[in-house]
Order: structure tokens, then C-alpha cells, then sequence
């Protein structure tokens, strides 16, 4: 690195002033706010009983959705590499298509698909087993707009193998059940394991698919951005801030995990 | 590739790619046929109510706050990744780790961030009230929200491309005597026009997508800050369903089309 290829230092003050302005300065005022009374305020807004309810059904349908896309992720991303498909460029895609769907209308058509007045959702009133307006509606949107980054994690570590490998194993005599415990999969579990834990960041953050489906049922179905949002609007900027700090505290615990995997799976590459 | 016994030498799966397709179809295919039906079935209605004043507002607002923090955060983000890939002094780890903590944070808690700094008893309000500036329930103050959410994107696929492009060009630039802005214009910025065009597809798709931060800083008050999200939001909490699924459709089409050409491209400038 020569110093001529150096940008400018007013290039570099541009760049820290902005992000100093921008992004710095309002987390910093949403960590104070959170803490503005006293810890034990704090501690309360988090552990009430409406605070800590829909925080429990948020991490607990964040992970049941992370999960079921990691299996199903995972599934995709091995038929995008080595599949020869027709329309395989379709699916690569289908699978981007929740990128560009604003998550708010990912909850207004489910409902439009599975709600009481739609067909389906009739017949699944009458099974006894709502989707929206009900739990399982709040995985269901968390699994739509989860899926791509599952997918997009394992896919580039899968196309990466050499598949002579799995070729040798099976020229052994391997089983194909073998050849996936034992090659496939110690390769691609980093990815895996990494694809989950965004999948499960980018669930418990969720809100305007939440917002739209899930019926907003204090105790039931109320998540932890609804409910922030609720607090916000009784007034309470310090509870709201409060359970703010703990979702983004989650979310960046996890962040040096799944970075570290991200290595780790690209040095197999 | 053994083309002789492939099938059976190697997990040949199926029924594994028959869950798949299936998998993707349900859950994303399904939906989006579902609303295209509903706005064709509908389209006579569906097309009165977008013509209304209220919706036309809400969208062009949304297109606004789109394409000025795309114009913004281009500039920007380019400029924050020439920073952190290309410069050294300290603290640049801690500049690139608030670069990525938009995506971090729940749509709602962005919004709240900035209504804690410019909402009524926020922070910066003894200052702002008397030069008459109000952030809060306006558009500035979404556009902030706006910029926020959709920093990183540019930034990202910024610096990706240009730690894999390297700096030797550039040092045959300057040896050859050109001066930094040269070597950057011409040199450079060629370079890495896919990266920033991949990030400009995600940057827009988020824009025109984002709900829960404008609903907060903005209020969502029609005719004065409703979006074409939260204009949505009123439209099914009001029981107006071709108003609700004819914005969603209208979002959804912008979105895609968008997205793709902004990756189309960056796919052509790649080869």
C-alpha cells in the first residue's frame, strides 16, 4: 500500500462525519434513552410480563423459522449447484424475489391467501388450525423473508467443492447417505450453522409482515418490535428503547459467530 | 463429470429436488399469484382507488425518499468503502462495524432511535425550535430514517469488489502521474461499477419497501407523510382491500423491476 493510493484525509473525515451523524449518534441516543431512569426501570420494561411474552414468542418462532430454512435452505442452494435443471435460473431467482418484496405486503397477501375470508383460510378455520392471526402465521412470514440468506450462505461454499471428492467416495463404495454424512456435510455446516444465525437475526427484527398477520394478541401472537411499538405509542419512550437495546443486543452477539463461521466455511473454498 | 454412472455414483436426491422446488413454490410462488389474481380480478376498482389524490401522494412520496437516498447513499457509500478498504488509521474497524449496524437493527427500533434525537422532547429539539426546523411527522425527518436503513447496502457490495480488484492498476496510474481524482475516475470507479450497482438494487428494493421506521418518524398522516407502505397499512386496517392489495401490487412490480435492472446491470458491467 503506497501512500499516493491513499484517499485524501477530507475523504476520510467525509466518511466518519457521516457515519458519525447518521448511524452513531441516534444509536447512541437510543442506548441512553433506554437506561434514561434508572437500571431498574430497565430491567422492568424488559422483564414485565407483556415485555418478556413477546419476547419468548419472538425468539422461539425466530428459531422455529431458522431451522425449517436451514433444512429447506440448504436443500435449494444443493439443487442451484449441482442439479442441472431446466429453469434452474428461474429458482435463483424465485429465491431473491423476498429481497425485493416489501416485507409489509409479504403480510398483507398471506393474510390475503390464508385469512378467514379467503378459501384456504376457511378451510383451515374449520380444521381448527388458523395460520393467520395465530402463531403459526408469525413463522410463516419469518420463513419467507428469511429464505435467501440461508441459501445465499451455503450456496457459494457448496459450489466451491469439488464433487470428485464425493466421486471418490462413492467409487469406495460408499452409500449415498455416507457420502452426505461424511463429505457433504462437515463441509457445509459452518455455512449452515452461519445461514442460521442471519436467518434468526433478521426474524427477531421483523415487524411489517408481523404488523399485518399476526393479529397484534397481547400474550398470543404480540412480537417484540409490535410491542415496542406499542410502548412508543403509550408514551413510553424509555420501556420501548429498553427492549430495542435487547433485540439489537441479540442480534450483534451473534454477529462475531456468524462471522467467524463465514471464515471458516470460505477456507475451504 | 462422469457422465457414465453419474446419477448413482453421486447423491442423485429426487425426491430432495422435488422438496425443494416444492418448498420454494409454496411459499413464494404461491403468495405473489395469489396477489397478482386478486388485482386482476379486481382491476376496475383496484385502478380507481390508485388514481385517488391520497394514493398517488403516498407513492410519489415513496419514490422521493427512494431515489434521494439513492442519489445520496450512492455517493456516500462509495466514498465510506474507498475509506475502509483502501485507507489505514485507527478506528477504521469501528467505522466499518456502525457502517453494517443498520442491518442489525429492527425496522422499529431505527425509527425510535431517531424520534429519542428529533421527536418532541428528543434531544436535538432545544436546538432545532428555534431555527424552525421540524423533523418529526415530516418528510426530512423520513428521508433520515431512509438513509439510515439503506446505508450499508452500497457500502457492502462496494467493498467487496474493490478488495478483489486490488490496488495495481491503480499504482500503474499513479506512477504514470496521475493524480488521485484521475486514478479514481478513471481508473477505479470502472472497476467497481458492478459492486456499486448490486448495491444500488438492494438499496432500492429497501427504500421503496421500508414501513416500520417511516410509520414512526413520519406518523404516517395522509396526505402529509403517508407512504406507500403505510398507505397500505391504513387501507387493510380500514377494510379497503383492492386499495391495500392494488399499492401492494404497484410496490411489488416497482421493487422487482427495479431490482433486476440494477442487476442486469451489474451483471453486464462484470463481463
Amino acid at each position: 500500500m503506497t501512500n499516493a493510493l491513499s484517499p485524501p484525509r477530507t475523504i476520510r473525515a467525509i466518511a466518519v462525519a457521516w457515519v458519525l451523524a447518521l448511524v452513531v449518534v441516534p444509536v447512541f441516543a437510543l442506548v441512553l434513552q433506554s437506561f434514561a431512569e434508572s437500571p431498574a426501570r430497565f430491567w422492568h420494561a424488559v422483564t414485565g410480563r407483556a415485555a418478556w411474552d413477546a419476547l419468548v414468542l419472538t425468539f422461539v418462532t425466530s428459531a422455529i423459522a431458522a431451522t425449517v430454512n436451514a433444512l429447506f435452505g440448504t436443500m435449494i442452494a444443493w439443487v442451484l449447484v449441482r442439479r442441472h435443471l431446466p429453469g434452474k435460473r428461474l429458482l435463483s431467482a424465485l429465491v431473491d424475489i423476498p429481497f425485493a418484496v416489501p416485507t409489509l405486503v409479504t403480510g398483507v397477501v398471506l393474510v390475503a391467501l390464508l385469512g378467514p375470508q379467503a378459501r384456504i383460510g376457511q378451510l383451515l378455520g374449520d380444521w381448527g388450525t388458523p395460520i393467520v392471526f395465530a402463531r403459526p402465521g408469525i413463522v410463516l412470514a419469518m420463513l419467507f423473508i428469511s429464505l435467501p440468506l440461508v441459501v445465499r450462505m451455503v450456496e457459494p461454499v457448496l459450489a466451491d467443492l469439488d464433487p470428485d471428492e464425493e466421486d471418490a467416495a462413492a467409487t469406495l463404495g460408499a452409500s449415498r447417505w455416507l457420502i452426505f454424512r461424511h463429505v457433504l456435510l462437515p463441509a457445509i455446516v459452518p455455512a449452515i450453522i452461519a445461514g442460521w444465525l442471519q436467518a434468526f437475526a433478521r426474524c427477531i427484527a421483523e415487524f411489517g409482515s408481523i404488523a399485518a398477520l399476526s393479529g397484534n394478541i397481547p400474550g398470543e401472537t404480540l412480537v417484540a418490535s409490535v410491542h415496542i411499538l406499542g410502548e412508543l405509542e403509550a408514551g413510553d419512550a424509555t420501556a420501548a428503547a429498553a427492549m430495542s437495546v435487547v433485540l439489537l443486543g441479540v442480534a450483534l452477539a451473534l454477529q462475531p459467530i456468524s462471522r467467524a463461521l463465514v471464515t471458516r466455511s470460505g477456507a475451504h473454498g | 463429470m462422469g457422465s457414465r454412472s453419474s446419477r448413482r455414483r453421486r447423491p442423485s436426491g429426487v425426491g430432495l429436488t422435488v422438496a425443494a422446488l416444492l418448498y420454494a413454490g409454496f411459499l413464494i410462488v404461491l403468495p405473489l399469484a395469489a396477489l397478482l389474481l386478486g388485482v386482476i380480478e379486481n382491476s376496475g376498482p383496484t385502478l380507481r382507488v390508485l388514481a385517488s389524490s391520497e394514493a398517488m401522494g403516498a407513492l410519489s412520496r415513496t419514490i422521493g425518499l427512494t431515489t434521494t437516498s439513492l442519489v445520496i447513499n450512492l455517493v456516500l457509500g462509495v466514498l465510506t468503502a474507498v475509506v475502509l478498504v483502501r485507507d489505514r488509521f485507527v478506528g477504521r474497524d469501528v467505522l466499518g462495524w456502525f457502517t453494517d449496524l443498520p442491518l442489525a437493527m429492527s425496522p422499529i427500533t431505527i425509527g425510535l432511535a431517531f424520534f429519542v434525537i428529533v421527536g418532541r422532547n428528543g434531544w436535538l429539539q432545544p436546538w432545532l425550535e428555534p431555527l424552525d426546523i421540524k423533523l418529526v411527522f415530516s418528510f426530512p425527518g423520513m428521508l433520515l430514517a431512509t438513509l439510515f436503513v439503506t446505508f450499508p447496502f452500497v457500502v457492502r457490495e462496494t467493498v467487496l469488489v474493490l478488495s478483489e480488484v486490488g490496488t495495481s492498476e491503480e499504482e500503474a496510474a499513479a506512477t504514470l502521474g496521475a493524480n488521485p481524482w484521475q486514478t479514481f475516475t478513471l481508473v477505479t470507479l470502472p472497476n467497481i461499477l458492478p459492486g456499486i450497482a448490486g448495491g444500488a438494487a438492494l438499496l432500492v428494493a429497501r427504500a421503496l419497501g421500508e414501513f416500520g421506521a417511516v410509520l414512526v418518524i413520519g406518523g404516517a398522516i395522509s396526505g402529509v407523510t403517508d407512504t406507500a407502505t403505510t398507505f397500505v397499512f391504513h387501507a387493510v386496517e380500514e377494510r379497503q382491500l383492492f386499495a391495500a392489495y392494488g399499492m401492494s401490487m404497484v410496490l411489488v412490480a416497482l421493487s422487482v423491476t427495479a431490482m433486476s435492472a440494477f442487476n442486469a446491470i451489474s451483471g453486464s458491467l462484470r463481463r
